[in-house]
């Protein structure tokens, strides 16, 4: 056991430390930033900052170098992306291009589509979104209607897309629409990439809990799509759609926010009771508990890297991430707060505050987005501890058979 | 970056874990928690013979001179398997002392006779029932002479030697006696986890010798604790394995309601919680293993880290295991409830999870993590 990198790992990472250190600045605080894309000066910063990488050849650098790559190993990325957060740069806005989009793209687009999309991708110059849930298909993804019909060379969409991050700015789209709803549910989808300017394409923000708008609604009327931006055949549109969510289950990874270094820096100052709150025995046992959980992610992480860099597939641990830190950010969020007791309410300019009082509204979204707790729960319990299915009430069924209370 | 066991150890490991399933460890532990005989000597043997006891014991003194990682692989198949031996008492307490704290003199005879089983080492700190701390020790030390009494000692009636944690004039410090000596005397005392023997030692005028300078005994008790603490989470992960392993089977096998009660979605999330614990324990082991075996200054922090997370995994791993067998579960023919013995045993052996809880947080506050 070590922590060093390999040789050829430590190279790379000089590489990618010193194109940094030219272009960027170090973080000061490791506050996580609250990029607020619908800012025209924050979309032009991290705009500018991607076509900087892509131009070195930083932007996708595990694309083949046609696409704008340099043809990096995954322990390549994850030395790059390590070394990235170091840095003060923008984020955040071409994830689910780049981690979703451009990978459904890469497998299933026809080469001439690939030249044209994946470059501009990469570079941040286009946009792309994912275009999956519905309003009555959330954690049941299969169960969406929107409907698709072909007229002649093209497709006819109808129907209403939500949880859309980003739509609003997007260029492009992945979608998943429905195209035979009288055969079997997941039999009866197909996938196509969508130019979101089309006409017929309404956007809606979403106003969250949390007051900001990340997420949109999507209405579709009559939206014309031709035929050659179908991705894999008719009919395989699940079979598209499970590589893009498993894409997204890896890059959802930690939920990010106020977490047990912050919780223990306050406890340190915060008056309770005329002690600091570090004494207090139930404050100490909670952040030992954190401090747990958080090592144990880390450290798991840390196995999986090592699987990488010998060059093996990791198992199956990394699955645990998204479920253990959004529970975690929640309850620090809350211990945060607490800690206030009765001005705990209140909104205030202190950052520590402002930190846990996100974390607090923030996390209810974390324990949803890419996969409810309980479907994470699901995937670990029949995927990794190969335990069998609940029987089904929507398989061997006509889509339109199966039923659907009054969503 | 390579967080992980070496093939060789992996390869040592496989070896352990055929072993101790072609002994049929789990029926030896039930032997041994039935018939109160405190541990079994045969498969005690096997180990010795196998060379276990040695692992880390430098060649020189006929040991395998191998590492903390090798004794780490071993400790997860003899949590597994539930091994009724006083291989914790003897290897990751006293032959770690002696290895670590050791003059040269003990070394040369102790060494030697822990590889071949002839001297079995425990460790006596307890006296009352409460946690043990460098205040409230009583037993007393006067010129290497020792009185009082311990309690909840492990092993004690096949252990030759025990680690003494005493009293003297001038602090707390840590003596070796020879359990042969005519004023110590053990009695058996009836515990949770009969498969693993405790007793208490009353040591009347007992000659001892000390380790270690006499004024620094708590920290090199403390040190000791901390390394064992790694070990010790090891067999905790073995043993949350080992209860997972039979609540995933039993949940296949086992039907309710015309299906396997493996489909209904309140045992998967239970399992899946033991899954997430199990894991998260396993990771912060393996970097409590690196920080062991490089004796890191992180050591502390890791050690902690490792007992509290792979106390929880096994608290809960051994007790929903029992939950997912239902009725079952509850019986003495199960042998649920032996890994939901040992996952209490060894989650207050080395102290309790609070006190671990705050042993933690006490080293984040020396080396302030933020």
């Amino acid at each position: 056991m070590d922590f060093n990198d390999t040789k050829e790992e430590a190279k790379f990472r000089k590489k990618c430390r010193d194109w940094l250190e030219k272009n960027a600045t170090y973080k000061e605080d490791s506050t996580p930033q609250n990029d607020d894309f619908a800012n025209k000066d924050k979309m032009k910063a991290a705009k500018a900052w991607q076509k900087k990488k892509y131009d070195a050849g930083w932007a996708m650098l595990h694309w083949p170098e046609e696409y704008g790559g340099i043809g990096a190993s995954s322990m390549e990325r994850i030395i790059w992306a390590n070394e990235e957060a170091k840095f003060d740069v923008p984020k955040g806005i071409f994830e689910i291009g780049l981690g979703m989009c451009g990978p459904v793209m890469m497998e299933y687009a026809s080469e001439e589509q690939k030249e044209r999309y994946l470059p501009p991708m990469a570079e941040g110059k286009e946009i792309w979104c994912q275009l999956f849930s519905e309003p009555s298909a959330g954690s049941d993804v299969a169960g969406l209607r929107s409907k698709a019909v072909q007229k002649g060379d093209k497709w006819i969409i109808n129907g209403q897309k939500v949880w859309t991050s980003g739509a609003h700015f997007s260029d492009y789209g992945i979608l998943v629409v429905r195209h035979d709803p009288g055969i079997e549910k997941h039999k009866g989808m197909t996938f196509f990439f969508v130019d979101m300017k089309s006409p017929g394409i309404e956007i809606k923000p979403i106003k969250q809990i949390t007051g900001g708008s990340s997420f949109n609604e999507v209405y579709f009327t009559d939206v014309e799509i031709p035929d050659s931006q179908r991705l894999g055949e008719i009919g395989d549109g699940w079979k598209v759609a499970i590589t893009t969510l498993m894409n997204e289950r890896l890059a959802v990874g930690d939920a990010g926010g106020a977490d047990v270094e912050d919780a223990f820096r306050w406890a340190k100052t915060q008056d309770n009771l005329g002690e600091p709150l570090l004494n207090n025995k139930a404050a100490r046992e909670s952040i030992a508990d954190w401090y747990c959980e958080k090592s144990g992610l880390k450290n798991t992480k840390l196995r999986t890297m090592s699987a990488l860099s010998r060059g093996d597939t990791p198992g199956p641990e990394a699955s645990i991430t998204k479920i253990v830190s959004a529970g975690k950010l929640q309850n620090i969020g809350n211990f945060g707060i607490d800690s206030l007791d009765m001005a705990g309410m209140l909104r205030t300019d202190n950052n520590d505050v402002k930190g846990f009082q996100n974390a607090w509204l923030g996390a209810p979204g974390m324990r949803i987005a890419g996969g409810t707790d309980e479907i994470l729960r699901n995937i670990i319990a029949e995927r990794v501890l190969g335990l069998p299915q609940d029987p089904r009430a929507d398989k061997g069924v006509a889509f339109k058979d199966i039923p659907s209370g009054n969503s | 970056m390579n967080l992980d066991f070496s093939d060789d150890q992996k390869f040592l490991q496989e070896e352990a874990r055929k072993f101790l399933e072609k002994e049929n460890s789990l029926l030896r532990n039930r032997t041994v928690l039935e018939n109160q005989s405190y541990f079994d000597q045969e498969l005690w043997s096997k180990i010795v013979e196998l060379g276990w006891t040695g692992i880390r014991i430098p060649e020189e003194f006929d040991g395998l001179g191998l590492g903390h990682l090798e004794l780490c692989v071993i400790a997860e198949e003899l949590g597994r398997f539930l091994a009724p031996v006083p291989f914790s008492s003897s290897v990751y307490l006293f032959t770690e002392a002696i290895i670590k704290y050791g003059s040269e003199e003990m070394k040369k005879d102790l060494l030697p006779k822990l590889v071949s089983g002839d001297v079995i080492g425990t460790l006596a700190v307890t006296e009352d029932l409460f946690a043990p701390s460098q205040d409230n020790i009583k037993l007393s030390c006067e010129s290497g002479k020792i009185n009082g009494k311990k309690i909840a000692v492990p092993d004690a009636s096949i252990a030759t030697h025990a680690l003494v944690v005493a009293k003297s004039e001038k602090g707390i410090c840590l003596q070796i006696a020879d359990l042969s000596h005519e004023g110590v005397s053990i009695e058996h005392q009836e515990n949770i986890d009969e498969s693993r023997g405790h007793f208490s030692i009353t040591f009347d005028g007992v000659d001892t010798q000390a380790i270690g300078d006499d004024i620094s005994g708590w920290d090199i008790y403390e040190s000791i604790i901390n390394q064992a603490a790694v070990l010790f989470a090891y067999e905790q992960i073995g043993g949350s394995q080992a209860s997972l392993d039979m609540a995933v089977n039993y949940a296949k096998e086992r039907y309710a309601f015309g299906r396997p009660i493996g489909s209904y979605q309140a045992i998967k999330h239970k399992l899946a919680d033991m899954y997430i614990a199990l894991t998260l324990a396993k990771s912060n082991c393996y970097y409590a293993a690196w920080a062991l075996s490089t004796d890191s200054a992180d050591l502390p922090s890791a050690s902690a880290t490792a007992r509290v997370s792979a106390i929880k995994a096994y608290q809960l791993c051994s007790q929903e295991n029992i939950q997912t067998h239902g009725g079952n579960g509850f019986t003495w023919e199960y042998d649920c409830h032996m890994f939901y013995r040992r996952s209490k045993l060894l989650s207050l052996n080395l102290g309790s999870l609070s006190n671990w809880r705050e042993k933690l947080v006490t080293s984040l506050e020396q080396s302030n993590i933020n």
